[in-house]
């Protein structure tokens, strides 16, 4: 009978088990990308997901990585007061902080999912595996895909954490060895690496529906971009002309394009970020979500649901949302709002004002700050998703007019191309003008800091704030204060330390190898 | 032509009642029966000549009366038994077989059905509950068959299962601890599908000398239970119990009254009066019903021929105080033990069965009841939701973040299960033919479970409304959901031993037992799709995966017992176990205990003491282990690395085809056996011929290789926190058990028991920690995402509260949002919560006394736990005007202690405050029962007996909400324990 102690599990597969064909290997590729949209294997409602300690709804890798880039800003506050949310705004969060431990516990798993797929993936164990052909090139496509995915987690780690632990495909999983600590400019050369390394292997640029949600080569681009636009911040050494290459090739595929089409229901603008936006011809990488299928109460039902008052009222209309009720939590202070001139001219300035008010009083209290509109669960003509509860609308990690604006940036930093860099931005902003030239601009006034201001207002609420007030050196300084800056009314500076979070205490406890960010 | 006779006579005790139960046997022959309610006792059939009657009775002195039987005629034959003094004879149950009592090294309790917990028990848990030291039960609430959590010296582990482990006739049942599919389904406790009126004594097997034979599962203690038996040549007899019963809500939360609630309104947020309505609900009155229990028992014993049986159907159906709860069980048992080829082979088959329909109701209509506005009516004349009140929006569609109302949502959902349950086994004990000391003893066991279940939610409630179809394209159904479960549960046993008994001389005799064992538990269910509340229209598709679990469990075990001198003691044990939960380099696990003990009375200085009539010295020490993990772990596998489908609501589309990914899991390849080592010693005393006992155990117990879940380094594994070997917790403490017949006489009588237990718990590691690591939180509450109000820390007992410290104003009130700065940084924030008092109990006071008058006797029992602390989750989370001014859309009602604090919001620091942290010791009579013997009835040819009984009499607590017993100490809305009025007959024929 001893070998009745042998016993397996009926249902779940081992790791032979699942890599046993090329089909195999695409359902493990699903779960990478899936990790930043979904919380667990056992569906939004489970008792847990792939992250514990903290709730399931709040470990959802956007909705914390949105948290950590937006709630920290002027761009947003918050309502709720689960422990550790109040802390973003008013940067306080400490190493022991359940959201500091929950955001990266979720892109160090997102890391691990990662790199157990690689190690099962080497062209040793495809061949061995007997998979040839057309399989071949499709399994090694998603091997491309999933090192840009552990690259864009290795980049988020980076930005936000500075000097994580590290392991590749050739450490071991299951073991009891703590990985080593790497450093932040370490980090990025690695990144940089591995970007490059994938191209030739990664799908071509292309709006073409059946590879959409997939990272392509102008993902990779648009994420190497990015690293050099911040190269300053990362290695100390500005790398503008490698960002204006990066995002000249972006842009000069031809596969993108602005969304410049308004329907009667929704602005070019706006389109971006209603439930068919996987239509829209300038998102270069989303984060997919479907109400029925791909459910979580982070990503974009968070971003959709949160800035919806509780409570239904004449101000306040749930089903405009097309959603059954919302859960009355994020605002912005009147910095984002005050970044527009003229609202009713400029398509992207669309707030709640009825029943809010401009200033911030109180966090926690709802009613205080305009609520921007963006994200919802309609369509360009207005008709509902396909759940009350889960968005249909998928997240914009990469769109294009974050690279004009990334091309832009350089440029003028660079000095270089900067003809070329006001056509970009004048593109952007003749969209938001209706398609007008109302809202364009001369070459004099293409400054920095017309720059930063100009992303404020494209891309408010999608994740990039703190890294660009980071870049700009204003995100803990006295240089730029806004509502509750340093947990105070009027805003404070902070000590520079919180350019970085701190690596939880829970990991340094267990990896003796880590060492803590300056100043926690 | 008759060659027998008969004999019949009458049991007698030492004051001349009367002895039920009694077994009365011809020597030598299989003929013998049991004395009724009265002590009267038939036996038929008996050869003609000279023969001998034997009289026996648990803790009395064997009486053996020679007769000499003529044919066809009846021999009188009346006995008073005495008190055993040195209870010789009794037979005490322990692992795998039976011990003299004086022969006992280990510190074990026995409860015998006369010392039951009386009136309406419906979980056979709740009979022994406040009668034995070091055993705490705790119900979940007051719903019929509500879970139960059983607690022995305190709970030895983390994160891993603290229940101890429950053998009944020597099957092993299954009590699992997970949740979702690792727990019976269907039923909220496994136990509940006993019947109580089957069972004749409990066992509790509190040390590692006398667990440790149980080996990997014996951690928690074990409690063993033995059902009853017919016994051969026994009169056929028929027992009928009847109870009938009443319970009622005694308390209630205190929220404001309609009357109140306008005023309060009116006063603190007169800018909300609008939304007032007319009426005047006292809500909790509109969710709670008095209830009704009818329990109907039949139990038919005797002997066919050689084969001696017990058979016994029961029908409960009970009511809960919570309206549409209800639970219905059938249950039936069946016992056969003949003994057969010239008495050596006993023969001991078990078969029960029990059948159980419950009726669920929502509990989270509790706290909405306490919440909900007290102006508001119970129903509308809005067909659209059932004709109930509901908060609507412009369009007529219900709110969503609104109370619901809780009448309806009790009235509109339908949640129904239907559970059996089987465990059977069949036992041979063969004494060898050629070696008589040697028994055989084979064991062949299985406990199975069915249950399916529906949970309706009507498509007119309106939590529900917006629930839609899968298909985007069906726009017309809507609301409601439909979901049913099964689940298919096969246990099986087989357990073999050897037992070598050896009298050496007159004094000393050698006891040697070795056995295997082999369990197997086998878990199915079906995965199926949920639907609306049309029960049609597909809401969410079915998981991929079906569920199916599976472990395995194999033993060898032994023990020697040898006595020298009816003094000295000796008893080792080994067990090897091997779980299939565990990888093959750490699967097998010694667990060896050693005691002994030293009968002191039977020393030359003391045997001719007066006072002592008993001293025995015992000292034991033993390992257990711990190897359910599936609280910790959430599956039977968690060394393996696994990978698991993602249910449909968690795909993922690359270029338009939804993939549903492969989840690659945590895993623990290095996962093996928490241990406990124990210390104990004890002491027996019997005073005046044993009038008065008192037993007095020490222990120390020591948990190592904890089976906690903790933070392990990021990137080595595919989750951030794993149930991991680590650390160690020890729980010490004291327990004094004492009995006492304070009044003995002809008509009078009176007996005490009293038993005390002083528990300390501590946890001594958790691993590698960094200088500012807080701990483990844990014990989450309501209120807040993510608040836990608990923290495992080194130091501090695992049941201890994180809180911040309150300040308080001159006039004694908390201050708001005032705490103290303990750790002196010049700001408030979350790492000033400090570790703050305990909800696990210090101290375990049980008292139960019984007496008598003639035919007329009066029982009570009072049970106490003293500092144990509780956390108001009612009172943080209702005890500010939140409720009043937190929507424009609706108010609703706040317990009295909002007009106490003053407290405006919410705030979510306020939720860990001290404030909330309440002294809930107690005191609670848990039962009264008089009771009258009619004496014989049916014109002699029965007995009756009738009883009245009212449970949970009264609580005594300086506890400030509905009830302090609260087995996690977080006190959100417990379903409310009622106080319960029995009117009991037993009747024998």
């Amino acid at each position: 009978c001893n070998k009745d102690l042998d016993r397996s599990p009926t249902y779940d597969l081992s790791t032979d088990a699942v890599y046993k064909d090329a089909a195999g290997y695409r359902t493990v590729a699903a779960k990478a990308y899936s990790g930043f949209a979904v919380t667990g294997p056992s569906g939004p409602d489970a008792s847990t997901g792939d992250v514990l300690g903290i709730d399931q709804g709040s470990s959802d890798y956007i909705r914390q990585l949105w948290s950590a880039q937006e709630l920290t800003t002027d761009e947003a506050v918050i309502q709720w007061g689960d422990p550790g949310v109040q802390d973003w705004h008013n940067m306080n969060w400490t190493s022991s902080g359940v959201f500091i431990q929950g955001l990266y516990s979720r892109i160090l798993y997102e890391i691990t999912v990662c790199n157990s797929f690689l190690a099962e993936a080497t062209d040793d164990k495809l061949s061995a595996r007997g998979i040839s052909g057309a399989d071949l090139a499709d399994i090694k496509a998603y091997r491309a895909e999933v090192r840009f995915l552990r690259a864009l987690a290795y980049y988020h780690a980076m930005d936000l954490y500075g000097n994580p632990p590290f392991a590749t495909e050739t450490d071991p999983i299951g073991g009891t060895t703590p990985p080593r600590q790497t450093t932040r400019a370490e980090l990025f050369t690695y990144i940089e690496s591995e970007l490059k390394a994938i191209d030739a292997d990664l799908l071509a640029p292309s709006q073409n529906a059946n590879q959409y949600g997939r990272a392509n080569k102008a993902a990779a681009w648009t994420l190497l971009a990015k690293l050099y636009l911040n190269a300053q911040v990362y290695t100390g050494t500005a790398r503008y002309a490698d960002c204006l290459t990066y995002a000249a090739k972006v842009i000069d595929t031809g596969g993108y394009s602005l969304q410049t089409t308004a329907t009667n229901k929704a602005t070019a603008y706006a389109r971006n970020f209603l439930t068919d936006n996987n239509t829209s011809p300038e998102i270069i990488f989303p984060i997919v979500y479907d109400g029925k299928r791909t459910q979580s109460y982070g990503g974009t039902t968070f971003l959709t649901h949160a800035a919806v008052a509780g409570t239904a009222d004449a101000n306040w209309n749930p089903t405009k949302y097309g959603i059954g009720a919302g859960w009355g939590g994020t605002r912005t202070t009147p910095r984002l709002f005050q970044q527009f001139a003229d609202t009713a001219a400029d398509t992207r300035g669309r707030f709640v004002t009825g029943g809010q008010t401009l200033e911030v009083a109180s966090q926690t209290n709802f009613y205080n700050g305009y609520v921007p509109i963006k994200f919802k669960n309609v369509n360009s003509a207005g008709a509902a998703g396909t759940d009350a509860t889960f968005v249909d609308t998928d997240y914009p990690m990469f769109r294009l007019a974050d690279v004009y604006l990334m091309y832009a940036e350089a440029a003028v930093r660079s000095n270089t191309n900067v003809s070329q860099a006001l056509t970009y931005v004048n593109l952007i902003r003749s969209r938001a003008y209706r398609n007008t030239t109302a809202g364009n601009i001369t070459a004099s006034a293409l400054t920095t800091d017309f720059i930063l201001n100009e992303r404020s207002r494209e891309l408010y609420w999608e994740g990039t704030r703190r890294t660009d007030l980071i870049r700009y050196g204003r995100f803990t300084t006295a240089a730029y204060l806004w509502p509750w800056k340093g947990g105070v009314a009027a805003g404070t500076s902070v000590p520079d330390t919180r350019n970085l979070f701190p690596i939880p205490s829970s990991d340094i406890s267990v990896n003796p190898n880590l060492v803590q960010n300056p100043g926690y | 032509q008759a060659q027998t006779g008969s004999v019949s006579g009458r049991v007698l005790d030492e004051k001349n009642t009367g002895i039920p139960g009694a077994t009365v046997l011809v020597a030598g022959t299989s003929l013998g029966v049991s004395s009724d309610v009265d002590g009267n006792f038939r036996i038929a059939n008996i050869p003609a000549g000279p023969q001998t009657i034997v009289l026996t009775f648990v803790g009395y002195n064997e009486v053996r009366r020679p007769v000499t039987i003529v044919a066809g005629q009846n021999v009188a034959v009346s006995a008073a038994l005495t008190v055993n003094a040195t209870e010789l004879g009794e037979a005490v149950v322990i692992g795998y077989g039976t011990q003299r009592k004086q022969d006992v090294t280990g510190a074990i309790t026995t409860v015998n059905a006369k010392d039951f917990v009386q009136g309406q028990v419906t979980n056979p848990e709740q009979l022994i509950q406040g009668k034995v030291a070091g055993v705490q039960i705790t119900t979940d609430g007051g719903a019929p068959g509500a879970g139960t959590t059983i607690r022995i010296r305190g709970g030895s582990s983390l994160n891993a299962n603290n229940n101890p482990l429950i053998v009944i006739d020597g099957v092993p049942v299954d009590t699992p601890s997970g949740t979702g599919n690792y727990n019976v389904a269907g039923v909220s406790n496994p136990l509940s599908l006993i019947n109580p009126n089957d069972i004749e004594t409990y066992t509790v097997l509190k040390d590692a000398s006398a667990t440790a034979i149980y080996g990997s599962r014996a951690s928690n203690g074990v409690i063993l239970i033995t059902t009853k038996k017919g016994s051969t040549g026994d009169k056929l007899t028929v027992n009928l119990v009847s109870n009938t019963s009443l319970a009622a809500r005694y308390n209630s939360v205190p929220v404001l009254t309609a009357d109140e609630f306008r005023a309060t309104v009116q006063a603190v947020a007169p800018q909300q009066v609008g939304l007032l309505g007319t009426g005047n609900t006292d809500w909790q009155k509109q969710v709670f019903r008095t209830a009704m229990s009818y329990d109907n028992n039949v139990s038919l014993t005797g002997a066919v021929g050689k084969l001696p049986f017990r058979a016994s159907i029961g029908n409960l159906e009970q009511q809960g105080i919570l309206i549409t709860n209800r639970l219905i069980r059938n249950s039936g048992s069946l016992s056969l033990n003949p003994v057969l080829l010239d008495n050596h082979l006993r023969i001991n088959a078990n078969v029960k069965g029990t059948w159980v329909d419950n009726n669920f109701a929502d509990a989270g209509a509790i706290g909405s009841a306490l919440a909900f506005d007290p102006t508001q009516n119970v129903f509308s004349d809005n067909a659209a939701y059932a004709n109930y009140f509901q908060y609507l929006q412009g369009n007529g569609t219900p709110q969503q973040n609104v109370p619901t109302n809780p009448v309806a949502t009790l009235q509109l959902q339908r949640n129904r299960s239907t559970v059996k349950r089987s465990i059977g086994n069949v036992q041979l004990d063969y004494k060898l033919h050629f070696l008589p000391d040697l028994h055989a003893n084979v064991n062949l066991g299985y406990d199975v479970t069915r249950t399916t279940g529906t949970n309706l939610v009507d498509a007119r409630s309106a939590g529900a409304y917006f629930n839609n179809p899968l298909d985007p394209a069906n726009t017309t159904a809507r609301g409601g959901s439909y979901n049913y479960y099964s689940q298919q549960r096969n246990n099986k046993l087989l357990e073999a031993y050897l037992n070598y008994t050896k009298q050496l001389s007159e004094t000393s005799r050698l006891e040697l037992l070795a056995g295997y064992s082999y369990q197997d538990f086998v878990t199915t269910a079906p995965a199926y799709a949920n639907y609306l509340g049309d029960a049609t229209t597909v809401r969410t598709l079915a998981p991929n995966n079906p569920f199916r679990t599976q472990y395995t469990i194999l033993s060898y075990y032994g023990r020697a017992n040898l006595t020298l001198n009816n003094r000295y003691i000796f008893t080792g044990t080994l067990r090897n176990d091997a779980s299939s939960r565990f990888s093959p380099d750490n699967r097998n696990a010694l667990f060896p205990a050693a005691s002994f003990a030293w009968r002191i009375k039977e020393e030359n200085f003391l045997k001719d003491n007066k006072a002592f009539s008993d001293l025995k010295f015992r000292v034991g020490y033993g390992i257990t282990g711990q190897q359910d993990v599936v609280a910790a772990a959430g599956s039977d596998y968690p060394y393996i690395q696994r990978f698991q489908l993602n249910v449909p609501t968690a795909q993922y589309p690359l270029g338009g085809v939804y993939y549903t990914p492969y989840s690659p899991l945590g895993y623990n390849s290095n996962l093996k056996w928490e241990q406990t080592s124990t210390y104990n010693a004890g002491l027996d005393f019997g005073f005046f011929d044993n009038r008065l006992t008192l037993s007095a155990d020490a222990y120390y117990r020591k948990t190592t290789d904890l089976l906690a879940v903790i933070p392990i380094p990021a990137l080595v594994n595919f989750t951030n926190r794993l149930v991991s070997n680590v650390g160690s917790l020890e729980n010490k403490g004291i327990e004094l058990n004492l009995n006492g017949i304070a009044i003995q006489s002809e008509k009078l009588n009176w007996s005490v028991n009293a038993n005390a237990t002083y528990n300390v718990n501590r946890i001594l590691s958790l691993g590698p920690q960094a200088a500012d690591f807080q701990g483990i939180e844990n014990t989450t509450i309501a209120g807040g995402t993510g608040t836990n109000i608990g923290n495992y820390r080194v130091g501090s007992p695992s049941s201890a509260f994180y809180v911040y410290q309150q300040v308080y104003s001159a006039n004694g009130k908390p201050v708001d949002g005032v705490y103290v700065d303990t750790n002196g940084d010049g700001k408030i924030d979350s790492n000033d919560r400090r570790i703050f008092q305990q909800s696990a109990p210090k101290v375990l006071l049980g008292f139960g006394s019984n007496l008598s008058y003639d035919r007329l006797s009066l029982a009570f029992s009072l049970r106490a736990n003293l500092g144990n602390y509780v956390y108001n989750n009612v009172a943080s989370n209702l005890g500010n005007y939140q409720g009043l001014v937190g929507s424009t859309n609706f108010v609703s009602n706040v317990v009295r202690d909002a007009n106490n604090t003053g407290f405006l919001n919410s705030n979510q620091e306020r939720y860990s405050s001290d404030y909330y942290i309440q002294n809930a010791s107690f005191l609670r009579m848990d039962n009264v029962t008089l009771g009258y013997n009619a004496g014989k009835v049916l014109g002699g040819k029965g007995s009756l007996r009738l009883s009245a009984a009212v449970q949970n009499v009264f609580v005594a607590t300086k506890y400030t909400g509905l009830d302090p017993e609260i087995p996690n100490g977080v006190d959100n809305n417990v379903y409310p324990r009622p106080r319960t009025y029995t009117f009991g007959l037993n009747l024998s024929i």
